[in-house]
Order: C-alpha cells, then structure tokens, then sequence
C-alpha cells in the first residue's frame, strides 16, 4: 500500500491542447480520493496517467517514494477497473480474477486460494465457471473488482466503474465498492462525473475543470464552502440557484427582494457593485412553516411550477438576469453540459407547505447560508478558507483573473476543435 | 458481447496528435516493423512488375525473337489506340460490365431483402447462397457452357418455341448472353451479401416510423431504406464493376475469346503469353491499369463513395 | 403476402444456387459416348448414365491428380503465409499509430482493384529469369501479394471489434506487451483469423489467370488451369462429362468449407465493407 503524490501533471497532446494542466493532488496511503467533473475535464486522463497508459507530459508521478513516470504500467503494480470493465471474454469467471495471478506464475495453490476467498467477498462462487458474456451488469462489475483485489497492489484506481449500471444496481453497488475499500484499507483513487457518488464514497474530492484542478476538498467542505461558481453548481442536487445581487451594507438586493446578509459576509464584498448570489434550494422555506425564531429574511415571489415529492416539495419561480450576469450563469451550463432554458429559483420546501402553482407565496430564506461570487471570475468572495480544503486558484501567486480567462481560451479552443471536426 | 464499446475518448484522440515521447515513438517503430512484411510481399509482385511492364511497353519485343528487341517509344500505344479492335474490345468490356453490375445489383438487392426477413431456414440460405461465391470461376464457365450447348445442354429445351439446334456461341450476341449469365450467377452472391450488411444497418425504428408517418412500401424503399444504404451500396457496386471489368476466366473457358467475345484482360493475355509479343503485351498492361484506374476514379467521382468508409475508418 | 413473398423469394434464390449444381452433378454421371453423340436434357437419358464411371476415369488421371495435389498445396501454403504476415499488419493497422498507414492502407485498396492480367506479361518475364517459373513459390508469391489485402482489411475489422481497454487492463494487471497481445488478444482474434483464412484459400483456390499464365506443365499447374486445358480429342465438343466429374471433385472442397464455416465467412465478407 502506498500513497500517491501527483505533482504539477500536465497533459499535453500533440495540437498543444492541454488535456491536464499543473494538477497536484497528495492521495494519502488509504484515503479515497475521487476525481470528479463533467466530461472533457480531464479526469480520465489523470487516472491513465496514474496507472501508466497515458505518457506525463511534465510534472512527477509518485507511488510510495518511486516516481514512475517512465515505468510500464506492469511495473506500477496498480489495480484498475475499466469503466466497461474489460472482462477477458474467452476466460472463465475464476480465469478472469486469476489472471494476474497468471501472469505473476503463482503456483496454482494460491491462485486458488486468492481467487476462492475474492470470489467469497464478492459473492462470486457459483459464476466462477461461467464466461463473462453470460453474466448480468453487476456481476460483471464484480468480476472486474475480483481481478484487482486478488492482487497484493499498491492502489486500485476505478474509472467510472458504475456508469454502465441501472439506477437501482449503482446504488448497491457503491456501497458494496465503499465497505470493500474500507475493509482493506486501500488507496484508492475514483473517478465519476456522478457527484452523487463523489459526495457518498469520497474522503475528499478533487473537482475538475477543463484540466485544472477547481477545489480539492472533503465532500462536505464543497458543498458548504465552494472555491468558485462552478464548484458550487457542480456540487449538489437540485444544484445551487445564482441570481443577480447588489450589495449595499448588509442588505442583498435580488430579483425578487431585498434580504439581510450577516455582518462578515457583507463587510467581504463591500463595494463590488453586480454579483452572482448562490443559495442551494433547501436554505429557502415557506415562510409559514418556517420556526418564527430562525434568523432569515422573507420575500414575496409568484410561483410558477412546484414538484410534490411526498417529503419536499419543488418550487420553480423565474426571474430575469442583467446581461452580464445571463453570460456568465449559461457558460457555467455549458461547463456542467447543462442546456440553460431559463433562469429561474428553485426552491425545497417541506412537504408539508400548501404552496400551489401560481401562487403569490411568502418564502423565507436563510441569508448565512448565501455566497456571494465575483461575476468575471467566478471566485466565491465570501469562502471560509479554513474550512474549503484547497483551492489553487485562491493559494499564493495564482490569479483568479488569469486562470479564468486561461480556461476561456481553452474553451475557445476546444469550440473551435469540435467546430473543425463538424465540418 | 455487451463488454465492448468503442476506446475512451483519450485513445481517440491520439489520431490526430503525433506524440514524441518514447512511447509513441516505440508504436511508430513497431507498427512499421509489423506491415513491413505485407508491403515487400504486395510490392514484389505488384510495383516491380508494374514499372518493369511500363519498361518493357517502349520497345517492341517478342520473346520469340529477343535479339529483335528495339526501341520504338511511345510506338505500341499508338499501335494499340488507333487499332479499331482494341476499341471494340474495350467496348465490349464495359458492355459486361455495365450489365452484369447492373442485373446484380438488382438481384442481389432482391436476394438480400429475402435474406434479410427469412428467419426459418436462415442457415440453408446463406449456405446455399455461399456455393456460388465460393465455386471455381472456371467450374461455373463450364456448367453454363453446357447448359446453353445444344448438343449436351438443357436450356434450349427450357426456353418454350426455342430452336432446339440454336448454337449459342455460334455468333455475338448470344455468347455474350452466355458470358454473362455465368458470370452473373457466380458473382451475385458477393453482391447480395454486402447489400445484406447494408440492409442490417437500416434500424427498424426507423421504418417504422416512416410507417407511422403513412410511407407506402415503395417509398419506404426509395425515401429511407436505399438512402440509408447507400455507402454498402457503393462499395458494392465499385468492388464489382472493377472486378467485372477484368472478366477474362469465363470468356476463356466458354468461347476462348471467338466471335468478338474478347474482353481487354483476354486481349492481353493473348499478347502476352500465346504470342509473346511482350512489348505490345506491356503496353496493354498498362492501357489495362489505366482504365481500371480511370474507372475506379470516374466512380469514386460519380457516385461520390466514401472510400474512407470503405477502409472502415 | 408479405410471408409468401418472402418463401417465394427463398424458393428463387435456392434455384438460383443450386440449380448449376446440380446440372452439373447430373451432368457428369451422362456417359461419354452419350456427350459425343449429343444427349441434350437436364437429365441423362435411360441408357445414357454412366454411373461412377467418369469419376473413376478423372481420379484415375495422373495429371487431374497432380493438379489436385498442386492446387492444395499451393493454396494452403499461400493461406498460411498470407495470413500470418496480414495478421501483424491487421493488428498495427487496427491498434497502432505509425508514419506510412495510410500508405499501406491505400496500397492495399489499390492491389485489391489490380488487373491481374496486366501482371502476368511482366511476372512471366521476370518468374522465367529467375527460375520461378512452372513451380509452386512461381504462384505462391502472387498468391499471397492478392489475398493480401483482403486478409488485412478482414482481420483490421476484427482486430477494431476487441476493445482496445482489454489490451490495456491485461497491462494494468502485470502483462508485458507481448503477454497482452498473446494471452488476450490472439484468443480473441482466432475466428477473425481463420475467416481470413478461408477467404485467402478461396481466392487461391480459384484462381485461374496465374494458373494459366505462371504454369506449363503439371508440376506446378492448379485445378481450373488443368480443367480448361483438359480439352480432349475435338475442341469444339469437349469431353463434357468427364469435365463435369472433375468439376465437381475441385468443388467438393469449397462445399465442405462453406458448409462448416458458414457463419465465419458471411461474418468475414461483409465485415470490411460496412462498419457495424
């Protein structure tokens, strides 16, 4: 077992696009790291990089004390499951797990064994005979964790292993992959664009964007402390609502009201003239279910649209956005391979709220949960940086300015590229 | 197998980024290694004998008479290209091949269809449909050959109000007729296998949602099927019609190139190796190579075929 | 109607196969007195049948055996040379990335549109200069540089259809290259191989141009150039029967093959074609 230190990794293909750009995350020896965002960020990349199947453009790779930058992936000793799981199809079930057993010329005492008690863990036993083809989804996705865990290897590195599985089977099968990790107590690096499974499995979470590392932090640190705007509409389901926002003092002004924001946040932003405000649905409320005594402001809005789920119940209210604000909020869609149809909050209310369509509701919200972001960079203005983990583009000697108008080149270029392949 | 789909985006991308680390440099050495065997082998018999061809078309050379070797220049093609026979043998070429390709290309479409919805019996099908691709060219030449003689044959006797003493490979017309059944019979299974292939990737949703929107049988033929198909079909079409234009086995063996069956591959052929007259052969060769070329162009050009997606990339 | 239509056109296409089969099986049971008197018909007429006759008579011929012998040696060995040598192509072609594909690629589309008559002239020259003439590697060579590039784009398909992930997880789980391509993907392409194989010894099989050509006596001469020679006493009424016989001896073969392998060669013919 070991840790595994990425340093300054940069990916660069033959055009001079890079693919990742000075990431350094430290995976501690045992932790579970997921590396998470929407297609195109890079994160495969990482991974391959990692186990060895992608050349490292410049930086260092570090398993343990080694740096393997230049080692072939059989030398790195790793473990890995494909995302389509890469099943050896002309094996057997036990063939299948045993063959880097195979490849290592284990007598065959204990590849029995090792074999035998993997298929024990992963409730494999009466498949062992079969051949993969005749095998179900998570069956299958069993078989691939069986090949990695019967190896003594240093780190297993998964590769959106749940992408090709059904809702219900995901679920199962992440907590079984999150008990398995726990049980051996190995490090583990993950990689997801499902944030639901970067928040449950993940002691921390590196997010990424169009290769550069966002914000690397424990699932709770992103969710209440994002580094920048898209952070906080990557993390969270429904994500977080942004809305144009004029500071004056302590008071917010929104579409659809004025709200009060505590003292310390206001005095972080005083002056900036237009922001972004970012409130997750659940810090808003019906105001007539609301506990009087809870500290928050109240505004009054026409809703639209609302989703009964039994439990909460979803609210919709549209609103319009200055053109600044409007530009900024749809490239952060096209970031997150979103499609913006309008702007519009979206609230959680308790289930027991009688709010109905096209009503004029009275809504609380609770300002001390608000962030206020910076709406040319995207920086989040009123973070705790105590409690965000690490954010390289607040650290010392970065610009947040810079790095965003460095990851709007790279989108021109990545347009311009897909625009070039179209035709 | 539901394991296999298509490489992450990272291999895909590899395409288009000539990469100099040790790695890709190491692909580049081991992938010329590994075809470097196929291209000696194609070249060897392929260029070599291709540029010794357009040597050898410049003099006039008979292997009867070596020490008569002379330079004559562009001499054999003027020969050949104001002689009328090497027209109206390449006439008749192009006659064959426009005919046999286009018969196939109906049958086979026709074939494929059945071949396409049968479900019971599948296997005898295309077992049956595979013997005649898989037949000797020169076996089929000669089942057709006594199918249509009239001493020994069947089809006189099939045809009603036939002559009974007609001679098939008496004049033209008729032998010609006999060249091209035989060679239709034997070719037409490639063709309704490459438009079955064709014909798989046409999706049933689609057909039925052109059914849906009130298509008739003909105009889902016409408006989605044959659209839809029209790579296969192309490919279908360029592989045979330059197949059909080299004919020479069964004009070979069914008339032996008499009354004015000849295609330009005989003509060729009769230069070269039963006259030996190897510089007008050579000289033929390379007219040959060029109408090939010229037709594969003319092709490609007229019915715009993908030939990228012919070499499956 | 759609169902009839379709029995109907199953009815056809087994005529259409079948029945120049079957000709010339009936054929070669007529007898050759009744050939060289005329007996016009499907079938031999009573008295015309000449049992197995014709069969014992073509076996018992020296030169249709050699020429049996010839064409499944030369065949055979043309097969598993063509083949070993696309197979490495194929898998470079199919997984690698080099300088020069597309040449190769190119080459191979334009040899499998060659005029092979526009070769022999050349090749007969130069196979008599160098002694390759009337002998097996005289028709092996050509043999293989033709099925060539069928044999590479039918084994590329195959090699594309591996996904290229399993190659790296064998990587990943501790196998040198030469491991991941021997342990994982020579088991997988083993069928594509062999469909390659089948559709090498096809062509070599048939091939009747180098036959005639490249040949002069019956040491190296193949079954169809030993066939069209086989021309008996009078040119204009050839021996049909003993023809037929011999016929369907060299077809036996093709018929074994496409009954096994039914599955593999449709898989095999139509796979570089059209991409699935």
């Amino acid at each position: 077992m070991a840790a595994i230190d990425m340093k300054n990794i940069v990916k660069k293909y033959g055009d001079g696009f890079p693919a990742v750009n000075d990431v350094s995350i430290d995976v501690a020896d045992g932790e579970f790291m997921i590396l998470v965002g929407p297609s195109g960020c890079g994160k495969s990349t990482l991974l391959r990089m990692i186990v060895g199947l992608e050349d490292i453009t410049s930086g260092d790779m570090m398993i343990g004390d080694r740096r393997v930058n230049d080692l072939a992936p059989k030398e790195r000793n790793l473990a890995m499951v494909f995302q389509n799981y890469a099943l050896y199809p002309h094996l057997t079930v036990y063939e299948n797990i045993a063959f880097p057993l195979r490849l290592a010329k284990a007598d065959s005492k204990t590849v029995d064994e090792k074999v035998r008690a993997a298929s024990k863990t992963l409730e494999l036993d009466e498949h062992l005979d079969r051949k993969p083809a005749n095998l179900s989804g998570g069956q299958r996705q069993r078989v691939a964790m069986g090949r990695a865990i019967v190896r003594d290897a240093d780190a297993f590195l998964f590769d959106e292993p749940l992408s090709n599985l059904d809702a219900k089977l995901r679920g199962q099968m992440r907590s079984e992959i999150a008990r398995l990790q726990k049980k051996l107590g190995i490090t583990t690096v993950y990689v997801t664009h499902d944030q639901t499974e970067a928040m449950t499995l993940g002691d921390r979470v590196a997010v990424l964007k169009r290769g550069i590392l966002q914000q690397l932090a424990s699932p709770r640190e992103l969710y209440t402390n994002p580094g920048n705007l898209f952070v906080a509409g990557f993390i969270g389901s429904p994500p977080m609502n942004f809305l144009p926002a004029t500071v004056e003092g302590n008071i917010v002004e929104l579409p659809f009201g004025k709200v009060e924001i505590p003292a310390d946040k206001a005095a972080k932003v005083a002056g900036r003239g237009l922001l972004i405000a970012g409130i997750r649905p659940e810090a808003f409320e019906d105001a007539s279910v609301v506990d009087q005594t809870r500290q928050g402001s109240t505004f009054r809005a026409k809703i639209d649209q609302v989703e009964w789920l039994g439990n909460t119940a979803y609210a919709y209210i549209p609103f319009e956005a200055p053109p600044e604000v409007l530009e900024q909020l749809q490239q952060l869609e096209r970031d997150l391979d979103g499609e913006t149809l309008r702007t519009q909050l979206v609230v959680s209310l308790d289930g027991s709220s009688k709010v109905a369509e096209d009503d004029d509701a009275e809504i609380w919200v609770d300002t001390s949960q608000m962030h206020l972001f910076d709406p040319a960079t995207g920086e989040n203005l009123t973070i705790d940086l105590e409690r965000a983990g690490r954010v390289p583009a607040l650290e010392q000697g970065h610009d947040p300015a810079q790095q965003a108008k460095a990851e709007h080149e790279v989108a021109d270029q990545q347009t311009a590229a897909a625009e070039s392949a179209d035709g | 197998m539901s394991t296999v789909t298509a490489p992450a985006p990272e291999a895909k991308r590899k395409g288009n980024a000539p990469e100099t680390s040790s790695r890709s440099r190491a692909e580049n050495r081991l992938g010329q290694k590994l075809v470097a065997p196929a291209i000696f082998v194609m070249l060897l018999v392929t260029a070599f004998p291709m540029l010794r061809a357009l040597y050898l078309s410049v003099f006039n050379y008979a292997l009867t008479a070596p020490e008569d070797k002379e330079f004559v220049g562009f001499g054999n093609y003027v020969t050949a290209l104001t002689d009328p026979l090497f027209w109206k043998v390449t006439g008749i070429t192009v006659l064959y091949m426009v005919v046999t390709v286009a018969i196939e290309l109906v049958i086979g479409f026709i074939f494929a269809m059945v071949m396409h919805r049968v479900i019971f019996a599948r296997g005898v099908i295309r077992t049956s449909i595979l013997i005649p691709y898989g037949i000797i060219t020169v076996v089929s030449g000669f089942a057709w050959q006594f199918a249509f003689s009239y001493q020994n044959g069947f089809v006189n006797s099939w045809i009603p109000g036939m002559d009974l003493q007609f001679n098939w490979f008496g004049e033209t017309t008729p032998a010609v007729v006999a060249i091209m059944v035989s060679e239709i019979w034997k070719t037409t299974p490639f063709m309704s296998l490459l438009l079955l292939a064709g014909l798989a990737q046409v999706s049933e949703d689609m057909l039925e949602a052109a059914k849906v929107d009130g298509a008739t049988w003909w105009q889902r033929l016409w408006k989605v099927i044959l659209p839809n198909m029209r790579a296969a079909i192309m490919v279908a079409v360029l592989f045979r019609a330059l197949d059909a234009y080299r004919i020479f086995d069964n004009i070979f063996v069914m008339t032996a190139g008499a009354v004015n069956t000849e295609s330009i591959s005989f003509l060729t052929y009769r230069q070269t190796i039963e006259q030996f007259q190897l510089g007008m052969g050579s000289a033929l060769s390379v007219l040959l190579f060029l109408s090939v070329l010229l037709i594969a162009a003319l092709i490609v050009k007229l019915f715009r075929v993908d030939l990228a997606q012919a070499r499956q990339e | 109607m759609r169902k009839l239509g379709t029995a109907v056109g199953c009815v056809l296409i087994l005529l259409w196969c079948l029945l120049p089969v079957a000709w010339i099986i009936s054929l070669s049971f007529k007898s050759q007195t009744a050939i060289t008197n005329g007996s016009p018909g499907f079938l031999p007429k009573d008295g015309d049948g000449a049992g197995w006759q014709n069969y014992t008579d073509v076996l018992d011929n020296e030169q249709f055996r050699r020429a049996i012998f010839n064409s499944i040696g030369i065949s055979l060995i043309a097969t598993l040379l063509s083949v070993i040598i696309a197979t490495l192509a194929a898998y470079a072609i199919a997984r690698l990335e080099f300088k020069g594909k597309k040449f190769v690629l190119t080459m191979a589309l334009a040899i499998a549109m060659f005029p092979v008559v526009s070769l022999v002239g050349p090749l007969f020259d130069m196979w008599r200069t160098i002694g390759l003439y009337d002998t097996w590697p005289g028709l092996i060579i050509p043999y293989m540089s033709f099925t060539l590039p069928l044999a590479i784009w039918t084994l590329s398909a195959f090699f594309r259809e591996i996904p290229w992930e399993l190659e790296q997880a064998a990587q990943v789980d501790g196998a040198t290259s030469w491991q991941a391509f021997r342990k994982v993907i020579v088991p997988l392409a083993a069928p594509g191989v062999f469909t390659a194989a089948i559709l090498t010894f096809f062509f070599a099989w048939n091939d009747f141009v180098f036959g005639i050509s490249l040949t002069s006596t019956e040491s190296a001469r193949p079954i169809p150039a030993a066939l069209s020679f086989f021309v008996g006493a009078d040119p204009f009424n050839r021996p049909a029967s003993l023809l037929a016989a011999g016929a369907v001896v060299s077809t036996i073969p093709i018929i074994i093959i496409v009954l096994i392998f039914q599955r593999k060669i449709v898989a095999g013919l139509t796979s570089g074609a059209v991409k699935g």
